[in-house]
């Protein structure tokens, strides 16, 4: 038994000189594990577009706040002073996306990319990890090719997917009655994608999709197109729109009083600032997927007045997310004890984290899907909001386990 | 049957922003011989201002139809004091890229101080709901965005052709330099007209505020289909620019009912038509296509 533990000892300690003298070997490390001696975290978004408000520029904000949230808890014994942030804008161009991710990777000596909403970009962003061999933590986007087909080992993709927006909403709504659906959505990867995944979630609870619309994108005039939805009588009109389309659609879904002939409205995707945009009356009752909201408890609360200081607004869970996955990534450098990506990888494969933001959160090894609880939640009515931004009620929590898609439907070998 | 009177509705209310809005276009066009690249969002500022003054010192939306014109109208004759008029014995190019210079500037001013998401806004109690007619149910709103926009219209083309007023600006318009033989002081309603043109696109804003987005790109895909409006009715015609306003917001709206993938294609295809068929729009003159 005694010598049992000694040996253990033994190898563990060889184990760990052999670690720390690779480190100190291996190529391009000129002082320690760190290269160029500072972690460099960069956040790749959306600073002046449709996407600079449920992220942009207060990502990076959020990332800041990681750092020194990680400076703090780990004082003298962090693996390094030195981590800054950097941030480019992406303007949801792919190839834009592509140069930047280059750029940061390259000349910015970037660890690990952040955030990148829309899924074009996030792909080509992916790929570029993918040939650098560097990190990218997705928060951002909505393709769950990110974990799928398109998957590879420096990948992971933390907040939200398609699958569990339609998942969570899709089911929810048709097992509360709404059987027969109407879907609108717009006429590019995203809306097809989120087509298909509520279709198939809408089914699967055993509901049926009895037709679909796809609508130019960008559009502001949708009055026709709910026209024709609900000329089929339908229980519930789903809308896959986004961003400011969303607002059009809603607006306008309001107009033409669907809702007193019975029909209510599904949204696929959508943010707090949304709501904030459109006013709570205008959403009120709306039954929507939410990865978190800053007032579902205690910890989030305290987090969220934190950010309000910074930033003067309430976080989005995209916000929540940047300041996790970057939260979560130098916590796996502190025990890999350098930023070389494959130690990194192997850190954060198989994590069991709980921040935040992530509650029953896990790093899936096989796709990289960060799986967390997610939630169903409602938007409240006017007279119901206490405070600016208190406009979501918790309604249920979808269990991590079944929230995301399931690992064997991932079609993803890295 | 019911179907088709709500497309058609809704087709004469979307094409409400375009009719307005294409009438101020044509109207500076006429007069200052000036294609307002920025009247796009001209129409975002309006929408912007309604919103802002609700939020601030809530001023209400009857209120504001009369308010956020006069607003655009000072904006107007700022913009045509300052800036228009200096490039207007210069080739009609550097106007218009004047004023597409101004539409990023703008645009980029409402995102830096209000956000992209956009911002709330709500319509007053009497104009929600359905008007029912037997069978028929119409959106409150959508008829009075009509109705009044029909009215505003009527009212800018009597203003033209029973005042003295008008008549100058059409002399103006016609022949400018007729006009000044005969001693009307055409500079002198340069400015006005400049800030009733941006008046209407403002009107247009206001109208649009309680129906759609609020947010600075909701004038960038608005501009194109009003160029398309403006072409196809005549540059500079007045009544051509309502006509074909309301034409293409019907086209928009059964395109989109009978076939959703060429509902915006459509407005192009008749463009382009309109263009070959009568080169000078269809209420436009040979002359002022030039």
């Amino acid at each position: 038994m005694k010598r049992n533990t000694a040996a253990k000892v033994a190898v563990a300690s060889a184990g760990a000189m052999l670690l720390a003298a690779c480190g100190q070997g291996g190529p391009g490390a000129d002082s320690g594990a760190i290269s160029d001696d500072s972690i460099v975290l960069a956040v790749l978004n959306d600073q002046s577009g449709v996407y600079k408000d449920l992220s942009g520029p207060n990502s990076v904000k959020a990332v800041e706040m990681a750092i020194a949230d990680f400076k703090e808890e780990h004082g003298d014994d962090a693996v390094t002073d030195n981590i800054e942030v950097v941030s480019a804008d992406h303007q949801n161009e792919p190839d834009v996306a592509n140069t930047k991710a280059q750029e940061l990777y390259d000349r910015e000596n970037a660890d690990v990319i952040l955030d990148v909403p829309t899924s074009s970009a996030a792909l080509a962003v992916a790929n570029q990890a993918k040939t650098k061999k560097k990190l990218f933590l997705n928060v951002g986007a909505a393709t769950t090719e990110l974990t799928g087909a398109q998957c590879n080992k420096y990948t992971f993709h933390w907040a939200y997917d398609t699958y569990m927006l339609a998942n969570g909403t899709g089911t929810a709504v048709t097992e509360g009655g709404g059987k027969n659906w109407q879907i609108i959505y717009p006429d590019y990867a995203f809306g097809q994608d989120m087509e298909k995944s509520f279709t198939a979630a809408v089914e699967g609870a055993g509901g049926s999709v009895d037709g679909s619309i796809a609508t130019p994108f960008p559009n502001d005039n949708f009055a026709t197109f709910l026209t024709k939805a609900a000329a089929k009588d339908p229980d519930v009109i789903g809308t896959m729109q986004a961003g400011g389309d969303l607002i059009n659609l809603v607006k306008q879904f309001n107009e033409g009083g669907y809702a007193d002939r019975g029909i209510s409205l599904a949204v696929g995707l959508m943010f707090i600032t949304d709501i904030h945009s459109l006013g709570v009356e205008q959403f009120a009752g709306t039954q929507f997927t939410e990865a978190w909201y800053w007032n579902m408890d205690d910890e989030a609360r305290a987090w969220a007045d934190r950010f309000l200081e910074e930033t003067g607004t309430r976080p989005s869970f995209a916000h929540a997310a940047n300041y996790s996955a970057a939260l979560q990534y130098l916590e796996a450098v502190q025990r890999a004890e350098t930023d070389e990506s494959d130690a990194v990888v192997e850190e954060l494969e198989g994590l069991q984290a709980e921040d935040v933001f992530l509650r029953n959160g896990e790093v899936r090894a096989e796709d990289h899907r960060v799986i967390h609880d997610a939630y169903l939640a409602k938007v409240k009515s006017p007279d119901e909001v206490e405070e600016d931004w208190d406009y979501e009620e918790i309604v249920a929590t979808i269990p991590a386990a079944d929230a995301f898609r399931p690992v064997e439907e991932s079609g993803c070998e890295m | 049957m019911n179907e088709v009177l709500q497309y058609t509705i809704q087709g004469l209310a979307a094409g409400s922003f375009y009719a307005l809005s294409a009438l101020g276009l044509a109207i500076i066009f006429g007069v200052l011989g000036v294609v307002n690249f920025a009247h796009g969002a001209c129409y975002m500022l309006g929408a912007v201002v309604a919103a802002v003054l609700l939020d601030t010192v809530g001023l209400g939306f009857w209120p504001a139809l009369l308010v956020v014109p006069l607003i655009m109208f000072a904006f107007g004759v700022l913009i045509e004091r300052t800036l228009v008029r200096w490039l207007l014995a210069l080739d009609p190019l550097y106007n218009f890229l004047l004023t597409f210079g101004l539409t990023l500037l703008l645009v980029d001013l409402v995102k830096r101080r209000y956000g992209v998401s956009g911002l709330p806004y709500e319509r007053p109690d009497v104009l929600r709901g359905q008007i029912e007619l037997g069978a028929l149910r119409l959106p409150t709103y959508q008829v009075f965005v009509f109705v009044f926009s029909l009215l505003v219209c009527v009212l800018v083309w009597m203003l033209m052709t029973r005042t003295r007023i008008g008549m100058i600006v059409r002399a103006s318009t016609e022949r400018s330099d007729l006009a000044q033989a005969l001693g009307i002081n055409v500079g002198r309603w340069v400015t006005p007209v400049f800030g009733f043109g941006i008046a209407l696109a403002g009107l247009a804003g206001v109208l649009a505020a309680p129906f759609r987005a609020i947010t600075a790109d909701m004038g960038s895909n608005f501009i194109i289909i009003l160029f398309a409006v403006v072409v196809i009715g005549g540059l500079g015609s007045i009544l051509g620019a309502v006509v074909a306003g309301f034409l293409v917001g019907l086209v928009e709206a059964f395109g989109q009912a009978y076939a959703p993938t060429f509902a915006q294609i459509l407005i192009f295809v008749l463009m382009a038509v309109v263009v070959l068929v009568r080169p000078a729009g269809l209420f436009g003159r040979e002359e002022t296509a030039r």
